[in-house]
């Protein structure tokens, strides 16, 4: 599965750099989608299933347009519909395409224990190698988005892939290419916010002054951005999270904990072996023997 | 000097006469406790740091480490609950247990005969009892909540968060603790004999345990 034209910037459970020569000049890849072009179509939904071969079970109708109703192991992109109400009584329906984010500081690739199952590429796609993948659930753990899932027949982690395998040979993933109303583009992140820019001023001349990029910073940005018309409330739009980050307890877990666990436990093994070096051995002389044989006699004299 | 209660003393094969500090039952739940540690200790290092993550190649490889991992738990768990039934009543601080912390210095040096009187167990061998049985209680109630394949799923992702670092937590304290117990083991001649073979001499039990030699020369003399 590994994709050699796509150069590794970065490898799950693995301390050393990956091979860095080639960068790609352009910068990294991003793909953009504008909410406000949404029709909920879910064309996307479909372009997804079709190109990566991920067929879901037929759910149920949950009284919602969510179908299926969250991400699962066989759909690594679903469409999420809000009803919100605003202050002026009007009624949005806000419909945003979930799915992976792309973090250029991944929490699952943070959190991931299997070395080379999650790698990032220098372009910025994050992507899990399933034939590395252990099955713990690590990344879900990791991830401030809840995006990956767990297959429960093959226990390995899947996701969005941002189709890498067709931008490793120069096109867009299948559901920029399906997109009906161009709400979903992709090139260089530097063009896409671009792009969004010129998105967001036509929003506000339009009335929605709050309309802005969702590129959080918590987590170094995303190669997954949208165009919210209500970008101060990004959780209007089916819990987007505000701030999104690594939790600090990932962080730590991931962090700081392992090397200072590492040394802990050496410094402990060593202690004991120095110990032994300089102390020696805690032993019992023929002498203590004879002594306690007859502390033994006179115990039992007495009591007899 | 043969006396009839000789026909029932334990002795060494050249007939030095040695007590029964652990019976068959107790040293087989303490091994079956320690090689599933041990088997934790490296499929859990495997899954913890990448530094160790080639150990996993001792199990069968990533998948297994992960599918065998919380199983040899439950395992341990049980084993290890098993001890404390048995060995709860010796671990009750007492009077000099302070005291013997206190010259943890003389401890440390060999000197022994500064020590306040020691029963079946010291200060030490009482505070690893302690940190073991919140250590094992921590890592299961944790281990169950980040167990993927089966429980996982039940709770909300950031309890799976503080889970898993409360189990890093408690697994580095009861794989530094294992090292100290093991390595005061390997110190202190004579006690891997004792949960190896279940027995030590009248020595070693008045060297290191004096009140704990004399109850058993009272109660079994009668």
């Amino acid at each position: 599965m590994a994709l050699q034209s796509l150069d590794i910037r970065r490898l799950s459970a693995t301390t050393v750099t990956p091979p860095q020569a080639r960068t790609p000049v352009t910068g990294t890849v991003a793909k953009l989608i504008d909410v406000s072009k949404c029709i909920g179509c879910k064309a996307c939904q479909t372009a997804c299933m079709e190109w990566n071969d991920l067929r879901d079970e037929v759910g149920e109708n949950h009284g919602t347009y969510d179908n299926p109703t969250d991400l699962s192991p066989q759909s690594w992109t679903v469409m999420r519909f809000t009803e919100h109400e605003s202050n002026d009584g009007n009624l949005e329906w806000l419909i945003r395409k979930d799915g992976c984010m792309h973090c250029e500081d991944p929490g699952c690739l943070k959190a991931c224990p299997a070395p080379g199952a999650i790698v990032q590429y220098t372009n910025g796609i994050v992507d899990f190698h399933q034939e590395n993948c252990i099955g713990c659930g690590y990344c879900v753990a990791g991830c401030p988005f809840d995006v990956p899932r767990i297959s429960k027949k093959d226990d390995r982690a899947y996701k969005c892939t941002l189709c890498s395998d067709r931008v490793a040979v120069g096109q867009e993933p299948a559901c920029v290419k399906t997109c009906p109303t161009g709400a979903i583009v992709f090139g260089t992140k530097e063009d896409m916010k671009v792009h969004a820019e010129e998105r967001i001023v036509d929003l506000k001349s339009r009335g929605f002054e709050n309309a802005g990029l969702y590129d959080p910073a918590g987590v170094g940005g995303t190669h997954v951005m949208y165009v919210l018309h209500h970008a101060d409330k990004p959780t209007l739009y089916a819990n987007l999270p505000n701030r999104p980050r690594i939790s600090p307890m990932v962080g730590f877990w991931k962090g700081w904990a392992k090397p200072l666990a590492v040394a802990g436990m050496a410094a402990t093994a060593l202690a004991g072996f120095f110990h032994y070096t300089r102390v020696g051995p805690n032993e019992v002389s023929k002498d203590e023997e004879a002594e306690a044989l007859a502390e033994a006699r006179r115990i039992r004299e007495e009591q007899s | 000097m043969s006396h009839q209660h000789d026909d029932h003393q334990l002795r060494d094969k050249d007939g030095h006469p040695l007590i029964e500090r652990y019976n068959p039952n107790e040293r087989t739940n303490h091994w079956i406790t320690a090689i599933t540690f041990v088997m934790l200790a490296l499929s859990g290092l495997a899954m913890f740091h990448p530094s160790m993550s080639w150990l996993a190649l001792l199990f069968g490889g990533g998948q297994w480490t992960r599918i065998l991992h919380p199983f040899a738990g439950l395992v341990m768990f049980v084993s290890f609950a098993i001890l404390v039934v048995r060995f709860w009543h010796h671990n009750k601080f007492e009077d000099g247990d302070k005291q013997w912390l206190k010259q943890i210095d003389d401890v440390l040096n060999n000197r022994e005969e500064k020590l306040p009187k020691i029963g079946k167990y010291n200060a030490g061998q009482k505070i690893l009892f302690f940190v073991l049985l919140f250590c094992m209680c921590g890592l299961l109630l944790s281990g169950i909540v980040i167990w993927r394949a089966y429980f996982a799923f039940y709770f909300p992702i950031p309890v799976i968060r503080a889970a898993a670092l409360l189990h890093s937590i408690c697994a580095f304290g009861i794989i530094c603790s294992i090292i100290v117990h093991i390595y005061a083991a390997l110190w202190v001649k004579g006690s891997i004999g004792a949960m190896v073979r279940g027995t030590v001499t009248y020595g070693w039990a008045r060297k290191h345990h004096p009140k704990w030699f004399e109850a058993v020369m009272r109660n079994t003399r009668k």
